[in-house]
């Protein structure tokens, strides 16, 4: 091919910004745009990439619009391609020039060659322009009704972008109808895998508005639809079966026999090479099983093998999408997966990403009979070059030692850390040691030994410095220096950076002060001088409390400052149970590759088509603490069940309901999370928490307002059969006003007597009042209720917030008969008064 | 689904670009490289396939030094877009033969051909090479078939071995008219999941002809009607270049080599490494691009190296900066044993045990015609030959390491 013209005179190519070449381009494209010279596509093909390759590259060539659809007149089809190409790209911001291609485009749909009248449609209907959805309509109708399958599949996908453009004229050429009545009879499998597509994203935002849409969504994922398509799975390809699996997760059988034929029909696609349908097969599988606790550990069993092929097959991405899962199971299971260890060891040409994941596997897994191996290998890679991964390394010997009962062997293992004389591991090694030593304070003895050791001044980290100076306030009975070691370090207090450390060295003196009081003094009068003159607020505030505290009392001061400890019995998780079932909810989705539920990353129009569980989900997030540190014990019990913790919930929603996968709602933990991350670092903060709810209790119990008297239950009846999916739940309570809000007193047998969600739940069913959702740890818990009348259809809903050490519940009403609400209103309290009593 | 698709080289130019939903700003490009290109300063380590900027999700793979990236705002399967990056490279390759910078940016517009097809809206339309092939008007070349499957051991020794695993697969790249049924056998005496057994049970491994699978999946042409009975796959190969079938087993076998290594202190400052290396595999076969690296203590200042005399192609290196021996051996035949000794000086006095301070000794290498998991293509038929062409055929067998390591 001739090189073009204007290659010799082209002034810079090294210009970005291109403005001469663009205007060069526009002269040479009019020279040519008349032409019927021969070669004269040639010419053209080699300007149109020229424009193309600006195009990519960034560089605005919208002005050349006029001229390039001047030179689009042509048989050639690569100069066709490529001018659709570029109207596609600059037709939004040109209207009135885009009307200048709506000719050409629509000749080409009725072109003979199927080809041309598929490329046409798709340009035509990618233009994006709203004054122009009328020359779109017609073509898009024929479209749907070529007999070519390609020209349909095109057509298919022409609606769903006009929908994107103008909803209404979509909507009012009946268009979603036309595209179900293909979903279930065109021969074409990707014809029918457009039309699923498309309608599910048309509908789910029609449904918002529209109670035809919202049953015509729910219609998807009935059992003819979900089984016609199941029935014909093999015959899409391998991204579409992903689109029908995602369907099906959604689909709630009837009974168990649905279930098995389900995971029967399916079985073989747990042995696809393409990692994306065994994810899509595996949801459908644990969702099915939810409530099956054996088959549902089946389920895990019989996942292990392909998904441990697919992480070693294929490139590092796509083993990462699916260790992310794996990960993912490890961590709720770790029994099922405590044998296949040597799966999680690290190999030494692995990126960090998936090697991370490995180490937490690896933390998971551990057990009696494996973690002598484990920690043997995680000590490799403590000497590992890869800086970070030693760290990782080395924090999940930690971890593994705070897990298990027996830490004999691991202790000696972190000691040798603190004796490499490496500082990123000496630093690691203090902080677990610390940890440790809250846990298991009989190993004060070996630890203090070897801490003493080590050399303030080659520790660095504020983590890690603070978590030694911790240790000598703590322990500063065993260690001789101590007092010396804290008089260093105060008399340095300039030049130490991280309020952390000072805040940790005020208090080490402190303890070290009344266990030797002779020999401290003088650093503490240091550090109460350095610290009240501090600039950091925290930090002078303590400092202040402390010199008062001392002031009034020394013996009350050691009370508040030191007391005596509970051993920590298991440290807080970083994520609540509620979020990991979330995301487990949301499993083969970004989600579990983020460790976040969607709601967390994600804008709620974007969370994924048939997100029914949105509305609930959102009701919740004003509420939500972004702080994931929760009380330290709390979880204790959650670790047999977090296999199924869901499925308790998923019975109370009633057994008739075809909606999608539950959801918990979240609710406000950071009044608990701020004093838990405190109570880490600091024991002063900790004790006056626990005071906190036993004192308001006192009080109320005092001014009398903690028992309030039951009211008699009026005469209004409800029905204690009530039924209602969560889809409508949800819409209903978006669409009701608020018809009571108020706060209620709980008496302190209520509160005693709400450990868990469960037991309000079954108390409030004993009085016709269901649960749809449920979720919380003490002391917040948060619960939609839900009742009907007696013989009416009138629902009543609920949404109660209840905070047990405030003894407070937060109630808000919603109902569709408004006259009743306030009988309804008195007998949800009535019912809430009587729960705790037997 | 999906809302931009492109390729970036590896100084981040964007190669092509395409935009099917109008729902994400046009900087992504930028946005992207940027956070791939820092995240190694800012955050440790590389960035992983899958992040989120600004409510903006960004996926890639890297191919052949590109980056292969898509964006979305939506909560989609993260393996569904991983997947498709990869396979979209894959048909790209296919088209241009070899997949780099270079033919990346003569055949753009092919490639933009080829992504409109691919996508439309944002939802995957096909990846089929030969359905795509209508859709292209640069018409491919394409004549030989070829099979070579590529087994890669993995393995870990500290004296004995720790663990060992293959990572195998059945490659295949046809380009046969018509698409005719192509039949595969593979050993009779196959046997797939080891029922009940702890997997890393190497002590009782069962009779020396029997061949144990892990598990393995398939390429979604391959019908395994006959499988079960004969161990055959039938399958109507698409064009281009695929995996048949990937597996894995944890099954004893015999490493192709044993590496020895030792580090020790000689007087003040001076230490000694001595590598050792034996090929296990038999003389017939010839191991090629062998390189053994080991990390060296960081206080190393210099090292000098004794190479065996009369080697060919043999080199040994000290690089600064990772403070690691790099010895690179062009061949190795199979049986023989290779040696390096280096003598390191120290910019320190060790802290008392140097061992602690340096390795493991990791391993590459490629060994052509050598099949490790012993897993053979008997014979591979085409079932229907054309009339008017007679086929080139072939099976081929690589072993490549993936993570050899050796510890101290």
């Amino acid at each position: 091919m001739a090189p073009p013209a204007q290659s010799q005179r082209s002034p810079s190519p090294s210009q970005p910004s291109g403005k001469s070449e663009v205007t060069d381009l526009k002269t040479q494209l009019r020279q040519l745009a008349g032409s019927r010279a021969p070669g004269v596509d040639d010419s053209k093909r080699e300007l149109f990439k020229k424009v193309i390759s600006y195009m990519t590259i960034g560089i605005d060539v919208s002005s050349l619009f006029g001229e390039m659809v001047m030179c689009s007149a042509t048989s050639d089809i690569v100069l066709k391609k490529m001018c659709y190409l570029y109207v596609g790209n600059y037709a939004k911001g040109n209207p009135e020039l885009a009307l200048l291609t709506i000719n050409f485009l629509q000749r080409d749909c009725k072109d003979e060659d199927p080809m041309i009248r598929g490329l046409a449609l798709r340009s035509l209907s990618s233009l994006r322009v709203e004054n122009l959805v009328e020359y779109l309509v017609g073509p898009l109708g024929s479209g749907l009704k070529d007999n070519n399958s390609y020209v349909r599949m095109v057509a298919v996908m022409g609606v769903l972008k006009l929908y994107h453009i103008s909803a209404a004229t979509c909507v009012d050429a009946d268009f979603p109808a036309t595209l179900k009545h293909l979903m279930l009879h065109d021969p074409d499998t990707q014809v029918v895998a457009n039309c699923l597509s498309a309608l599910q994203e048309i509908w789910s935002s029609e449904a918002s508005t529209s109670e035809e849409a919202s049953r015509e969504k729910e219609t998807l994922i009935s059992k003819p639809v979900i089984f016609y398509l199941l029935n014909r799975i093999k015959e899409f390809s391998e991204w579409a079966q992903c689109l029908l699996l995602e369907l099906v997760a959604k689909y709630v059988p009837a009974d168990s026999n649905e279930i098995f034929d389900i995971m029967n029909l399916l079985e073989d696609r747990l042995q696809h090479a393409n990692g994306a349908v065994v994810l899509a097969t595996i949801k459908v599988f644990l969702q099915l099983t939810l409530s099956m606790a054996d088959v549902h550990q089946e389920v895990y069993e019989r996942i292990k093998a392909p998904l441990l092929t697919l992480v070693s097959s294929g490139s590092p991405e796509q083993s990462y999408a699916v260790l992310s899962h794996l990960h993912l199971l490890v961590l709720r299971a770790p029994y099922i997966f405590s044998s296949d260890y040597k799966h999680f060891y690290c190999q030494y040409n692995e990126p960090s990403y998936v090697k991370k994941l490995k180490l937490e596997m690896l933390t998971a897994v551990a057990n009696e009979t494996n973690t002598y191996e484990i920690v043997t290998e995680l000590c490799e890679y403590a000497a590992n070059v890869d800086i970070p991964i030693a760290r990782e390394s080395i924090r999940a010997v930690g971890k593994i030692a705070l897990q298990q009962y027996d830490v004999n062997a691991i202790v000696d293992r972190l000691l040798q850390f603190l004796e490499m004389e490496k500082d990123y591991v000496t630093a690691e090694a203090l902080v677990l040691v610390k940890d440790l030593l809250r846990k298991y304070p009989q190993w004060s003895h070996d630890c203090i030994a070897v801490v003493g050791n080590i050399s303030s001044k080659n520790v660095q980290e504020p983590k890690a410095k603070a978590a030694l100076i911790w240790m000598l306030g703590e322990y500063s009975q065993d260690m001789n220096d101590a007092p010396y070691i804290l008089e260093g370090l105060t008399e340095n207090w300039d030049d130490e950076h991280s309020a952390e450390v000072r805040l940790h060295l005020l208090t080490a003196v402190m303890k070290c002060f009344f266990k030797r009081p002779p020999e401290t003094q003088k650093a503490l009068g240091a550090a109460l001088a350095a610290g009240l003159a501090d600039f950091h607020q925290d930090v002078h505030d303590r400092a202040l409390f402390y010199y008062r505290l001392l002031q009034y009392n020394v013996s009350i001061a050691e009370r508040v400052v030191n007391p005596p400890k509970q051993p920590v019995s298991v440290f807080a998780d970083t994520h609540s149970s509620e979020i990991k079932d979330r995301i487990f909810d949301e499993f083969n989705s970004l989600s579990v590759v983020y460790q976040k539920p969607s709601y967390m990353f994600t804008d709620k129009e974007h969370r994924g088509p048939f997100e029914f569980s949105d509305e609930l989900g959102n009701l919740s997030i004003g509420a939500e603490a972004t702080n994931d540190v929760v009380r330290a014990n709390r979880v204790e019990a959650n670790d047999q069940d977090l296999l199924l913790s869901t499925s308790e919930k998923e019975e109370s929603r009633g057994a008739s309901n075809n909606g999608s996968a539950y959801s918990a709602p979240l609710y406000d933990a950071s009044s608990v999370s701020a004093a838990a991350s405190q109570a880490q670092s600091d024991s002063l903060i900790s004790n006056l928490e626990v005071a906190g709810p036993q004192a308001s209790f006192a009080i109320d119990d005092l001014l009398g307002l903690g028992l309030p008297a039951a009211p008699a239950p009026p005469p209004l009846k409800l029905n204690s059969r009530a039924v209602l999916d969560p889809a409508t739940f949800q819409q209903k309570w978006r669409q009701l006003p608020i018809s009571v809000s108020q706060e209620h007193s709980l008496n302190p047998q209520g509160v005693a007597a709400l450990t868990a969600p469960q037991a309000l739940l079954r108390h409030m069913q004993s009085h016709s009042i269901q649960c749809i959702a449920s979720g919380g740890q003490s002391p917040n818990f948060k619960f939609f209720f839900f009742a009907q009348k007696a013989e009416e259809s009138s629902i009543y809903l609920v949404e109660c917030k209840i905070n047990t050490s405030s003894a407070k519940a937060q109630i808000t009403i919603k109902v569709d008969d408004q006259n009743t609400s306030q009988e309804f209103s008195t007998l949800f309290l009535s019912a809430l008064s009587k729960f705790g009593f037997p | 689904m999906i809302s931009q698709l492109f390729v970036l080289s590896q100084r981040g130019d964007s190669i092509v670009f395409r935009d099917y939903r109008g729902e994400v700003p046009k900087a992504t490009a930028e946005i992207f490289f940027r956070k791939v290109k820092f995240w190694k300063e800012d955050e440790e380590g590389e960035a992983p396939p899958v992040f989120n900027v600004d409510g903006v999700n960004y996926f890639h793979v890297k191919v052949a030094g590109l980056l292969f990236v898509a964006t979305t705002r939506v909560n989609i399967s993260p393996s569904l877009v991983l997947e498709f990056l990869q396979r979209n490279a894959r048909v790209i390759k296919d088209y241009l033969g070899v997949l780099n910078e270079e033919s990346l940016r003569k055949n753009f517009v092919l490639v933009y051909e080829l992504l409109d097809e691919m996508i439309d809206f944002g939802y995957v339309q096909t990846t089929s090479t030969e359905v795509l092939k209508s859709f292209v008007f640069n018409e491919p070349i394409m004549i030989d078939a070829a099979c070579l499957p590529s087994l890669g051991p993995a393995s870990i020794f500290v004296g004995y071995i720790l663990t060992s695993e293959i990572d195998g697969t059945i490659q295949m790249k046809s380009y046969l008219t018509g698409n005719p049924e192509i039949r595969l056998a593979l050993n009779e005496e196959l046997s797939i999941g080891r029922g009940g057994r702890s997997i890393h049970d190497y002590g009782s491994s069962s009779g020396a002809g029997t061949l144990i699978l892990d598990n393995c999946n398939f390429h979604e042409s391959v019908h395994l009607d006959s499988f079960d009975i004969d161990r055959t796959l039938a399958l109507v190969a698409p064009d281009g270049e695929f995996s048949v079938m990937n597996y894995r087993m944890t099954q004893e076998f015999r490493p192709p080599f044993r590496i020895n290594a030792l580090i020790e202190e000689v007087g003040s400052k001076k230490a000694e490494v001595f590598i050792k290396v034996h090929a296990e595999f038999s003389s017939s076969v010839t191991a090629n691009t062998i390189l053994i690296e080991m990390p060296l203590p960081t206080y190393t200042s210099r090292v000098s190296f004794e190479l065996e005399p009369g080697a060919v192609g043999n080199t040994a290196d000290f690089k600064e900066s990772s403070k690691r021996l790099v010895w690179g051996l062009k061949k190795i035949v199979g049986g023989s044993d290779h040696v390096l000794c280096a003598k390191l000086t120290l910019s320190q006095e060790t802290h008392g045990n140097i061992t602690k301070e340096a390795g493991p000794v990791s391993m590459s290498f490629t060994i052509p015609m050598y099949n490790a998991s012993r897993l053979q293509v008997k014979y591979l038929q085409i079932v229907k030959k054309s009339s008017t062409s007679n086929p080139y055929r072939w099976v081929r067998y690589v072993t490549q390491s993936n993570s050899y390591v050796a510890r101290l």
